[in-house]
């Protein structure tokens, strides 16, 4: 791809960022939403979470994690555990990199 | 009428600051990871930088990164990060009550700007409108630091690329910051059911191209959570009163 592409190419790929996420915005009147779809509307955070979060802790090349020696697992229960138990961001990002570097540096898991 | 205060000075602009940073490690973290990676896919540090800057959208740029040093048609390129980005379509749909007082411009500058950390903390923030100038600093704050946190740790892991150890799996950290987000929204019955049903859709959906499962997960969570919201007997009769209105 020449310098001349890529530039095209980038300058497209930030119109594409813009127009996704203000794909509802760009209208000037009023749209119509139905009650039902903007009730549903707060369910739709939590449904992308989950789907990208999934692949993350809990598979590897596209199958479910097969093996118990597998850091991500220990990590994620850790997060949850002390999520669960003070609330914090911070601490469940803390604690569970502590136990995923622990296990994968020191048990290669 | 009163001189407007500048946007920084609005107490909701410290909220979405604040809330930000207790997850800016993870949003590091993964910039950290995307800067690595687009370093490696061998678009050189100069355009992968712009990239960055220019693009604001992780998945859609790894999409599109291998694409782009393959030399894909322009189009096929576009096509793919628009792919990858259908959920904030959806999202969209949602800023729009919030947002609708603004100019089109001023709409699309702060929409621009919203991740999915953003939409996700606004709407947990604000269940419900209530003054356009408290949302817009709100997203303001959020906005900045999550800019921040992700650009310096892109252009970092761009730079870093050879001398940062992938075994280590840092990345996670991103993860992990995902998981107390998710873990915050489940609420209630309705939200566990939503987010297990999410969960078995984006993985029956896996093999599906361009992160559309992602997509299905979302119509499997809203289907789910608005049927339970309806048949659930437990409902307070205020908040169906209000749907009759």
């Amino acid at each position: 791809m020449t310098a001349a592409m890529t530039i095209a190419a980038i300058a497209g790929l930030t119109l594409v960022s813009i127009v996704t996420r203000g794909f509802f915005l760009i209208p000037e009147r009023e749209l119509p939403i139905p009650a039902w779809l903007r009730e549903a509307l707060r369910y739709a955070p939590l449904g992308a979470l989950v789907a990208v979060l999934l692949p993350e802790i809990a598979m590897t090349d596209g199958h479910l994690v097969h093996t118990w020696r597998d850091a991500r697992l220990y990590a994620t229960a850790t997060g949850v555990l002390v999520f669960l138990a003070t609330r914090s961001l911070l601490g469940t990002i803390l604690a569970g990199t502590a136990v995923l570097l622990a296990l994968r540096l020191g048990l290669g898991w | 009428m009163t001189i407007p205060t500048p946007l920084w000075r609005h107490p909701e602009f410290a909220v979405g600051a604040r809330e930000t940073r207790d997850v800016a490690l993870g949003i590091g973290a993964w910039g950290l990871v995307a800067g690595v990676a687009m370093s490696k896919a061998g678009l050189g540090p100069v355009f992968a930088i712009a990239m960055s800057l220019c693009v604001f959208a992780g998945s859609a740029q790894l999409a599109a990164l291998p694409l782009m040093v393959q030399g894909a048609p322009l189009w096929v390129i576009w096509a793919t990060a628009f792919c990858v980005n259908l959920r904030f379509i959806i999202f969209s749909a949602g800023w729009r009550p919030y947002l609708q007082s603004l100019s089109r411009p001023m709409r699309l500058f702060v929409a621009y700007f919203t991740v999915d950390f953003t939409y996700i903390a606004f709407m947990r923030r604000f269940p419900k409108p209530v003054d356009a100038r408290a949302h817009v600093a709100y997203v303001a704050g959020n906005a900045v630091v999550s800019w921040i946190a992700w650009q310096a740790t892109t252009v970092l892991g761009v730079v870093l690329a050879d001398v940062i150890p992938e075994r280590w799996g840092l990345g996670f950290a991103g993860s992990l910051a995902l998981l107390g987000i998710t873990a915050s929204l489940l609420v209630d019955r309705a939200t566990w059911i939503a987010a297990a049903v999410a969960a078995c859709a984006a993985l029956a959906a896996f093999a599906l191209p361009l992160h559309l499962n992602v997509v299905v997960a979302i119509a499997a969570a809203m289907a789910v959570g608005i049927l339970i919201d309806h048949l659930s007997p437990a409902r307070p009769a205020v908040e169906r009163q209000e749907d009759a209105a």
